[in-house]
């Protein structure tokens, strides 16, 4: 078996290579459908009434109204769910429709179906709630006040951690340089272009088949079987084509699946629910605001000595997914350094405000902008360049990291930050910008970051993936498996890797789209795992069938086993190439000698752990690593940031698709600086006062920056011909090295995200410089 | 206009000569999408700010979420649909694969068709004109990088053979 991957990573023939995307022409040529494109007959249309406080009591729902509009055939609350009302994430606390009270505004109360969407949203109208309204929480810092309300547990805190290593005090006084600031970061709307929605579809036997834009197919099963009752064994969860997730179609879909299935289970009819913008940005999941005060000491040679940090997060109203973005955010939160005396505490605080949850980076992106920033004023302090700095403190092989994990092996952060550096001239524009007057100055800037690869000690019972190959008659190969394709190219990786482990061509391999009656739980599309865990689940079934071929195929060549090649479609004798026959005429003939050709594959995860109470242990079983460097230019007569370029070296492990990889750095980025410097979701006593996307600004195409991205591929012998993970590490290190130019070019820095044009302004003025 | 307040209108969709009973509030999305099933133009806001819902109208790209079903009386619509056989299209849907410009593709249709409506304006637009005319079309997968790239490259095919 060892010999068989190391003869494949000797001589790759499909992996590794720049393969079109199985995807693309479907999607080109206007035929890719997606949920709302799916219609089925007899369907209803769904809706959802939702709360217009913060925090209320509910008194009475009145729906006689609604009920009697003619189109209107179901209008559910709360005590009409089948089964269960509670919507199961990490913790149950939130319930499918709220009973009794509101603890946001947004949050699901009563349900429509009706003959059409425009009835359905008639029907709402008329739905009459009394409600009573409370005091709301709105900010984590008063809610952790004693006089505040109590809306979350008793004190309001959802979850907090802590990770304790030597001791920070002694590390301090070793200290020549302490520097200590506050970070403050916003939300970030997922922006997705394709908002949520499900289509649920009763059938027989009492059973329930849920199509849908989501990305993680088993926790939709789950839920949908909580609320409606029916057993999981009769609820099928199929994946349509998906426009975008990001994190926000983790958790999300499990609630509007659940909505959707107990509107079709009480109507017994298909529904239809897709969210419209407003709603979405209003009710859906986002990237937490945070409070980062991060104190840092140093030696006045660079090394770091101590690092203490304490991270705050607005959860919102419900856990959701706020229990593992604050264990990512605070395992990751020194950053990719060695230092010796560490101390991280870590909050998520209960608002009343929509339940933030997941987005690309998990917990991370804040603390990343927190301990970039730091490490630029430790260089500006002791005189040393970010670069120099950077590389004495980095990781490498044998290191420990912040929980005291050696790392064993695939460490290729260093190599990152050399060539970022040499590929952007870091250290010539780094001069010759200093220099610049005027009004235009510009500026390079660098941040590094490191991420734990799947979902680590704290998703351990989640973390395995299944495949499920056949290969057919005629040779070619069907492959399911049940992470999801949500436009990172999945698929296309997927096939890749089941061609090379089986040799066949890659046109011949077909990936279908996750299905959950098909393939077992293989737990979320989450973490960077969509490659790794799928990929080596995907390789054990092609061995065990490559196995049984080989055996026919050895017969028929007249060797042994061990002796055969597979490759391009072909199999042969390694002593005697171009004396072999094709891959199909050897399955045509194992097919007639009654082998069976399809087999199911597994992958654990390898070991992890975590001791809550030191917070030291294996958190997760691999890194990625990244660099990215951003050059700007700010006008210091308005505020206004152009980022120029951004280079970005990634250490994945090896790329399986150099073209879909560069994709997501370049996607990452884009979103990244986005992050940085203009998506602002404006908030105030609770409400969101710009839900839509025109006043919500993401990048547009004259956003976009030159953009040069390079990959150090330092293989993982675990993962799937030694890659590790890509989609999170893109977004990562961008917001903080925008923010490090900017700072660059201006000579004043900004300490919160995002650093809007106006931001920039006021922070020029108020630094007295530029009069 | 009859009794209900459905008039009739008459235009051409993708070359076809249609006549259709629309209320005067739908919009030319909802026609398209929910009435005849022409689903390549996809609604990501309803209101203008995301251009997925890109259509042809007389040849120009609009928001057809921004355009009420009465106004295009006598018009011309185009969709992807209607752009298969068309050689801006058929450049395009070559650059755009090779060059790995499509992600989820929720908004690759209302790309290609600014895009197709550039190409015809313009033989050989710069990057900055191709970043102008794709700035209503936000894409939240790509970082547009890819999409720029294929349409210059499509812009320099189509040169090539005319
Ligand atoms: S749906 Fe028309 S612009 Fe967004
Ligand atoms: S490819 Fe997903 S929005 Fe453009």
């Amino acid at each position: 078996m060892e010999k068989e991957i190391v003869t494949l990573k000797e001589k790759l023939n499909v992996v590794g290579k720049p393969k079109r995307r199985v995807d693309a022409k479907e999607k080109v040529i206007g035929k890719a459908l997606y949920v709302d494109d799916l219609r089925f007959p007899g369907m209803l249309y769904g809706k959802v009434k939702r709360s217009i406080y913060p925090r209320a009591r509910i008194r009475v729902i009145d729906t006689s109204k609604a009920k009697a509009l003619k189109g209107v055939v179901a209008v559910l609350t709360a005590k009409d769910i089948p089964g269960k009302n509670m919507v199961p994430i990490i913790v149950e606390d939130m319930p499918l429709l709220a009973e009794r009270e509101v603890r946001y505004i947004g949050e699901a109360l009563a349900l429509v179906a009706a003959s059409s969407k425009r009835t359905a949203e008639e029907a709402l109208k008329l739905i009459k709630v009394d409600y009573e309204p409370l005091t709301p929480v709105t900010s984590p810092i008063d809610a952790l006040k004693n006089t505040s309300p109590k809306i979350y547990g008793e004190n309001n805190i959802v979850i907090s951690y802590k990770l304790r290593k030597g001791d920070v005090e002694s590390g301090f006084r070793e200290a020549d340089v302490i520097i200590e600031r506050e970070y403050r970061t916003g939300y970030q709307e997922h922006v997705y272009l394709e908002p949520q929605g499900i289509i649920a579809v009763p059938g027989p036997n009492g059973s329930m088949v849920i199509y849908g834009s989501l990305q993680c197919p088993h926790y939709v099963q789950k839920a949908v079987s909580y609320v409606t009752g029916i057993g999981m064994n009769k609820v099928r969860v199929v994946q349509v084509e998906t426009g975008g997730g990001f994190g926000g179609k983790e958790d999300v879909p499990s609630w509007v699946a659940g909505y959707t299935a107990v509107l079709a289970y009480r109507t017994n009819k298909p529904v239809k629910l897709i969210y419209d913008r407003e709603e979405d940005i209003l009710s859906t999941s986002k990237r937490h605001p945070a409070i980062i005060k991060y104190r840092t000491g140093a030696k006045k040679t660079g090394e770091l000595t101590a690092v203490e940090v304490k991270y705050i997060l607005d959860a919102g109203a419900y856990a959701t997914l706020s229990i593992p973005v604050l264990w990512r955010g605070t395992v990751h939160a020194v950053g990719p350094y060695k230092c010796p005396n560490i101390k991280v505490d870590s909050l998520a605080v209960a608002t009343n405000k929509v339940p933030c949850g997941a987005f690309r980076g998990f917990g991370t992106p804040q603390v990343i902008f927190a301990h970039e920033s730091q490490m630029d004023l430790l260089a500006e302090e002791i005189g040393m360049d970010p670069i120099d700095l950077r590389l004495k403190n980095a990781l490498e092989e044998g290191d420990q990291t912040a929980t005291g994990q050696v790392l064993r092996e695939s460490v290729g952060l260093k190599e990152t930050i050399r060539r970022a550096a040499e590929l952007s001239n870091w250290h010539r524009k780094r001069r010759e910008y200093s220099l610049l007057k005027g009004v235009k100055r510009r500026g390079i800037g660098i941040s590094t970051v490191f991420y734990g690869v799947s979902l680590g000690a704290a998703g351990k019972h989640l973390d395995k993936a299944a495949s499920l190959v056949h290969v057919f008659p005629d040779g070619s190969v069907v492959v399911f498996q049940s992470l999801t394709e949500i436009g990172q190219g999945q698929r296309t990786v997927i096939a890749q890797i089941a061609s090379e482990s089986l040799g066949v061509k890659f046109e011949d391999v077909y990936v279908q789209q996750a299905d959950t009656s098909i393939v077992p739980d293989s737990g979320p599309t989450v973490a960077s795992r969509g490659t790794l865990m799928p990929g080596m689940a995907v390789i054990d079934a092609c061995k065990r069938i490559k196995k049984r071929l080989a055996a026919v195929a050895a017969e028929m060549l007249n060797t042994t086993p061990e002796n055969l090649v597979f490759e391009n479609g072909e199999v042969y004798n390694v002593y005697k190439p171009g004396k072999g026959m094709l891959f199909k005429e050897v399955v045509k003939e194992a097919y007639n000698r009654r082998v069976n050709l399809g087999a199911e594959g597994w992958f654990e995860a390898p070991f992890t752990s975590f001791n809550p109470e030191t917070g030291q242990g294996e958190p997760y079983f691999v890194y990625s690593y990244a660099t990215h460097i951003a050059e700007v230019e700010v006008d210091v007569e308005t505020g206004k940031v152009d980022v120029l370029k951004v280079t970005a070296v990634h250490d994945s492990g090896k790329i399986i698709n150099p073209a879909t990889a560069s994709g997501q750095v370049e996607g990452g980025i884009l979103q990244g600086l986005g992050y940085a410097l203009m998506e602002e979701l404006q908030e105030k006593d609770g409400y969101i006062l710009n839900p839509n996307l025109t006043d919500y600004l993401i990048p547009t195409s004259m956003d976009a920056p030159e953009i040069e991205v390079s990959f150090v591929e330092a293989r993982y012998s675990k993962g799937p011909f030694g890659a590790k993970g890509i989609g999170e590490p893109s977004i990562m290190p961008t917001a903080a090295a925008i923010l490090n130019a900017v700072s660059h070019a201006i000579g004043v820095r900004v300490f919160s995200l995002p650093a809007t044009p106006e931001k920039i302004y006021w922070t020029i003025k108020g630094s007295g410089r530029y009069t | 206009m009859n009794e209900t307040g459905n008039l009739k209108i008459k235009f051409t969709l993708n070359g076809k000569p249609i006549e259709y009973m629309v209320k005067p509030n739908w919009t030319l999305l909802d026609l398209l999408r929910k009435e005849l099933s022409v689903l390549s133009p996809k609604e990501g806001c309803s209101r203008g700010d995301c251009g997925a819902c890109t259509v042809l109208l007389n040849g120009k790209p609009v928001n057809s979420c921004l355009v009420l079903a009465p106004q295009i009386d006598g018009k011309e619509i185009v969709t992807v649909e209607g752009l298969i056989e068309d050689k801006e299209f058929k450049a395009l849907k070559e650059t755009f694969i090779e060059k790995g410009a499509v992600q989820c593709g929720f908004c690759t249709p209302g790309i290609i068709v600014s895009a197709v409506a550039l190409l015809r304006e313009k033989g050989n637009p710069t990057v900055q004109d191709i970043e102008e005319a794709l700035e209503g079309n936000l894409c939240r997968c790509t970082g547009y990088i890819r999409i720029i790239e294929a349409v210059k490259q499509a812009a320099e095919k189509l040169q090539k053979t005319s």
